[in-house]
């Protein structure tokens, strides 16, 4: 955090100046360590066992904050007996399908509900990254459960996480994280000894996190302790994401992504949604609570909003106009398909994938093989120029005179030459006032998609196709301004924000979106950003004149609540849990919530009450139900749905691995997302032969001088200056092992490419004990590629693509390798130099990776529906 | 020049005399240094910002003089930074001001060695043009069964992370309109 969020560290230190214990768990030493309390070094991709091992510490010694977890999570819902976890099937839970290779999730619901699974196709929502459609939301489970409040009950949550857990003790965490038992049981008596009523834990993570092919289900582990111990909507706790870009929450608000729509609502799917009625359903689940029980208004304001006056009740608001999924439209699938051929053109906007996406000579063999290319941005990029400066054109791969692809460079306006809104990591949305023009012929995004879609509509006017009826029908009008006629960003936001069709006056809160086709809005979760008329982001009433809060420093979302879920920072009863960390609470007087933040409950709810039987939706919602998008209003220890990859965490080794799983049979996720193609190759693990060709562990990080694919840093002088050039460290333990000298020249070398920088021998990285046998790992950052001030190999060739199944993200921190002194063969000799690996480690060529790695899948199939089991 | 002029002149009298004996501050000034101002006093305007790097969301204050921004400095206002600004948001105005900024269009044809100029205008006709047969190259109507696809899978797009939201949702909405599905940024890696 230090290294990568230096300014959002200073309240980790304003807390440490104020008595908190900063712990930091890393395989690298850092300048996060550096100030730490205690740093923990460990083994990349294995963060599931360490607090799976927590967990366990936390249960083994009744250190839950058991108020809080009977009365606010699952721990007490009972599971259906048709379920079998991975105790008894060696690392694989009921339902595995060996031939699709996902879960059928029936067996892993609540009891009483195995029937009312909907119709489910889990490949198809893998392909479709569908659990991330569930963001911000619980996915479909029944608001009416049954309970043990004593937890005694085998078959309760708590009981079985009990279960599932049990494995991972202090000895096992030492084996499969290569951290010594007293350094962990230290970690884990600091947080639970620092959880309760009178004090609070906060967890935070980045991509080092993610970016694995367990990457939900290790977020999912955090979020277990947090909820166990009472963690979570409660001021200084939560699992806090930090993410890497200045908007990166708002492009996954209002997305530029695939598989959804703005406000989380899903992209229509071909075969699930045909009809406007089927979408909706999906969304709205009618048999549970919370608030996506109102998707109906949601999505009609939002096509609405796309397609305006067109857009009626009787025609379900122009839904026969939305394109359909039917599969993996996702990024790697994209650069896969531009290497066969398949897709003609490609826009590329403040994204550099040339350096900073995995498989780098995949992105660059994509792009080498478009029809045209368009690429938005400051600088000559290197997804800009690949046809003439790649390690491709260096290796002959990509020749100049042969490369098809036709580039237009459209230089890009900067953030200080447009206005509009960021929304940063807590889902704050601050407005930027525009300084000066863009100059020569640089302009906004805004700009070039607005003019970009008014000359397609020119263009395409009159067209009788039925295929064009959208685009000519679509709501286009923003109204525009200067010498560029730039389009309004407020006008933008207002429709985001959404309005009454009638009166056209802004929207105060999503509680005033309609089905009938009478508001419109962009993106549910932003309405209040414009109410009153009034641009909410661009409130900036100075931090000291406000309450520690500062609710009027630009807007959050939803409704300007600054922490999420915080009805949970009060007892059942409506008190908080202790005065010293009060936050919300019920005030019986006046007859509502009151405290330092908008609460995240109705506000006029009273603790004391109680649905009626029939009741759905928010009226479903007791007073005493803090998880309000959740289904069944409770914090979910185990996930009865939504996640593809089973209801609980589990750990598996990472898809490259030089150690066998010490836990289990089955190796590696099996619900990952592989693309074994010549271009991505897989390096072989155990249980495979040739693992003793990449022997070492490799993992990347960031530098605080530069900027992810450094497309915002090698750019730009004093950053450059400030790191000037590509290395890579290594324990002094490794570099004797390899004969590496510090300073000198080094390379890594995987299956995919070679990486050459200078050689930083340092304890920063210390060789681990895992099972009997120490683990190097290697860490290299990512930032270079052959533009800029500063130049240099860029890390991230070294990788192969293979995702979480969940949300289709890439194995990203963790693979195995090759390391040598001395720089990487040039030319054609590095073309020879990796044949020569792939052929050593096993004709890599056509690899396929073993995706089951245990003779218990068999089980696990006949016991993944109830009338097929026991 | 009078003996007494010459003589407060000499920063050592003035050090020992004066309020900064120390030689760190006033005693040290030149006429030239004593009369310098800081940008943020001389700027024709400020505009209030937020640093464009990660994503903690530093706030900024954007100083302009004759048209070129002469300053970015944190935003004492801002809760969430207290005016502080890490190195790259430090170098923020290094990145708008970088002598690498690429202003014009540049065009590469295919199979060429070089960037040839276009014109703005006659580059978003060109791209214009290539979407709509890139959209009609692959389009599809229905599937295999009939059911309705209405969609292309002729062009992609990524990227957004580093965008505003309102560029986002116009980006959005135009490929959805358009039928194209195949769109991506950041948050997928």
């Amino acid at each position: 955090m230090a290294e990568c969020h230096p300014v959002g560290f200073q309240w980790v230190m304003a807390a440490k100046e104020r008595g908190a214990r900063v712990i930091h768990v890393d395989p690298r030493f850092t300048r996060t360590s550096a100030v730490a309390n205690t740093y923990v070094p460990i083994r990349a991709g294995s963060d599931i066992a360490f607090m799976g091992g927590i967990v366990k510490y936390i249960l083994d010694n009744e250190l839950d904050f058991r108020e809080y977890v009977l009365a606010y999570t699952n721990a007490a819902t009972i599971v259906s007996d048709d379920f079998c976890d991975t105790e008894d099937l060696d690392g694989l839970f009921s339902g595995y399908d060996p031939e699709l290779g996902v879960y059928d999730p029936t067996t892993w619901q609540y009891e009483g509900h195995e029937a009312a699974v909907e119709p489910r196709d889990p490949a198809m929502e893998r392909e479709t990254a569908m659990p991330m459609q569930h963001e911000s939301h619980g996915p479909g489970v029944s608001a009416r459960v049954r309970r043990d409040e004593t937890l005694q009950h085998p078959r309760c949550v708590y009981q079985l996480l009990k279960r599932h857990f049990s494995r991972y003790t202090p000895e096992m965490v030492e084996k499969v994280c290569g951290v010594p038992r007293e350094r962990f049981l230290d970690v884990a008596r600091a947080w639970t000894e620092n959880s309760g009523r009178e004090r609070t834990t906060a967890l935070v993570y980045a991509v080092g996190w993610t970016q694995h092919t367990t990457g939900a289900q290790t977020i999912r582990t955090g979020a277990i302790i947090q909820l166990l111990l009472g963690n979570v909507g409660r001021p200084g706790g939560g699992v806090m994401a930090l993410r890497g870009h200045a908007s990166i929450q708002g492009s996954t608000d209002i997305p530029t992504l695939f598989n959804l729509l703005p406000g989380y609502l899903p992209m229509p799917n071909a075969v699930l949604h045909p009809t406007y009625s089927d979408w909706v359903t999906s969304i709205c689940h009618p048999e549970q609570k919370g608030f996506w029980y109102k998707a109906p208004a949601y999505c009609a304001s939002l096509l609405k909003a796309y397609w305006g006056d067109k857009a009626t009740p009787d025609n379900d608001f122009c839904y026969g106009y939305m394109p359909r999924l039917t599969g993996d439209h996702g990024i790697y699938k994209q650069v896969l398909d531009m290497i066969d051929g398949k897709i003609k053109g490609y826009f590329l906007m403040g994204q550099n994938p040339a350096v900073g996406s995995m498989n780098g000579r995949a992105q660059r063999l994509g792009m080498g093989n478009l029809d045209w290319l368009v690429v938005r941005d400051l600088f000559e990029i290197e997804s800009a120029t690949f046809w003439k400066n790649s390690v491709e054109v260096e290796t002959g791969e990509i020749v100049p005179e042969e490369c098809p692809t036709e580039v237009f460079f459209m230089p890009a306006a900067s953030h200080v030459e447009k206005e509009g809104t960021f929304t940063q990591t807590q889902r704050l949305l601050q407005w930027r006032e525009k300084a000066l023009d863009p100059p020569g012929d640089a302009r906004s995004d805004l700009w070039f998609f607005f003019h970009l879609g008014r000359i397609i509509r020119e263009k395409l006017a009159g067209s009788p196709l039925r295929r064009d009826r959208p685009i000519l029908d679509l709501a286009w009008n923003y109204p525009t301004h200067g010498p560029h006629e730039e389009p309004s960003a407020e006008a933008v936001l207002r429709e985001i924000n959404g309005y009454a069709v009638d009166t056209g006056l802004t929207l105060r809160t999503f509680g005033q979106l309609r089905d009938d086709g009478s508001t419109v809005c962009g993106a549910w979760i932003y309405c209040g950003v414009f109410a009153d008329g009034v641009n909410q982001a661009n409130r900036r009433r100075p931090g000291k004149e406000q309450t520690w809060v500062a609710p009027e420093w630009g807007w959050a979302w939803p409704s300007n609540r600054r922490i999420l879920y915080n009805r949970a920072s009060a007892d059942p009863e409506g008190r908080p849990w202790s005065e010293r960390k009060a936050y919300l609470w019920w005030d019986e007087t006046k007859g509502c919530w009151d405290g330092y933040d908008d609460p995240d409950f109705e506000k006029t709810k009273p603790p004391t009450y109680r649905p009626g039987p029939e009741a759905e939706g928010t009226e479903a919602i007791a007073g005493d139900d803090p998880f309000i998008m959740q289904g069944d209003g409770k914090g979910w220890l185990y996930a009865p749905s939504g996640l593809l990859d089973g209801p609980l965490p589990t750990h598996y080794e990472p898809p490259e691995s030089p150690v066998r799983n010490p836990l289990y049979g089955q190796q590696a996720n099996p619900v990952r997302k592989v693309y074994d193609r010549p271009e991505n190759i897989t390096h072989p693990s155990p249980p495979e032969p040739h693992t003793d060709v990449f022997p070492y562990v490799f993992t990347i990080a960031r530098l605080t001088e530069h900027h992810t694919a450094g497309g915002m840093s090698r750019y730009v002088e004093h950053l450059a200056e400030l790191q000037p050039e590509m290395f890579f460290e290594v324990s002094p333990e490794l570099a004797a092992e390899r004969g590496l000298t510090h300073l000198d020249f080094g390379h890594v070398v995987t299956a995919r490419g070679a990486v050459e920088g200078k050689v930083l021998v340092t304890d920063r990285l210390t060789p681990l004990r895992v099972g009997n046998r120490a683990v190097h790992q290697i860490w290299l950052p990512y930032h270079w590629g052959p533009g800029g001030w500063s130049k240099g190999d860029s890390a991230n060739d070294l990788f192969t693509m293979v995702l979480d199944p969940n949300v289709l993200i890439q194995e990203g921190k963790a693979g195995t390798c090759d390391v040598r002194p001395g720089r990487r063969p040039h030319g054609k000799e590095l073309v020879d130099y990796l044949n020569e690996y792939r052929r050593r480690a096993g004709n890599l060529e056509y690899h396929q990776t073993p995706i089951i790695t245990t003779d218990a899948v068999h089980e696990s199939h006949r016991r993944g529906r109830p009338d097929d089991g026991s | 020049m009078g003996v007494r002029t010459w003589i407060e002149g000499w920063p050592v009298y003035r050090q020992l005399t004066g309020t900064d004996p120390l030689g760190r501050g006033l005693a040290a000034m030149s006429p030239r240094s004593a009369e310098l101002r800081p940008r943020t006093e001389t700027a024709d305007s400020m505009a209030r910002s937020v640093c464009p790097y990660c994503a903690v969301g530093c706030g900024q204050r954007v100083y302009v003089k004759d048209g070129r921004v002469t300053q970015i400095e944190g935003d004492p206002d801002s809760p969430i930074n207290r005016g502080r600004l890490c190195p790259k948001g430090a170098a923020s105005k290094n990145l708008v001001t970088s002598k690498f900024r690429q202003t014009r269009v540049r065009y590469r044809r295919p199979y060429s060695t070089e960037w040839e100029d276009l014109d703005l205008d006659t580059a978003m006709d060109m791209i214009a043009d290539r979407v709509i047969a890139a959209r009609a190259a692959r389009w599809e109507d229905v599937d295999d069964s009939g059911r309705p696809l209405n969609r292309t899978l002729g062009f992609s797009g990524l990227g957004g992370a580093t965008l505003d939201n309102e560029e986002n949702y116009l980006i959005k909405k135009l490929f959805t309109a358009l039928g194209a599905i195949q769109i991506e940024n950041q948050a997928r890696i």
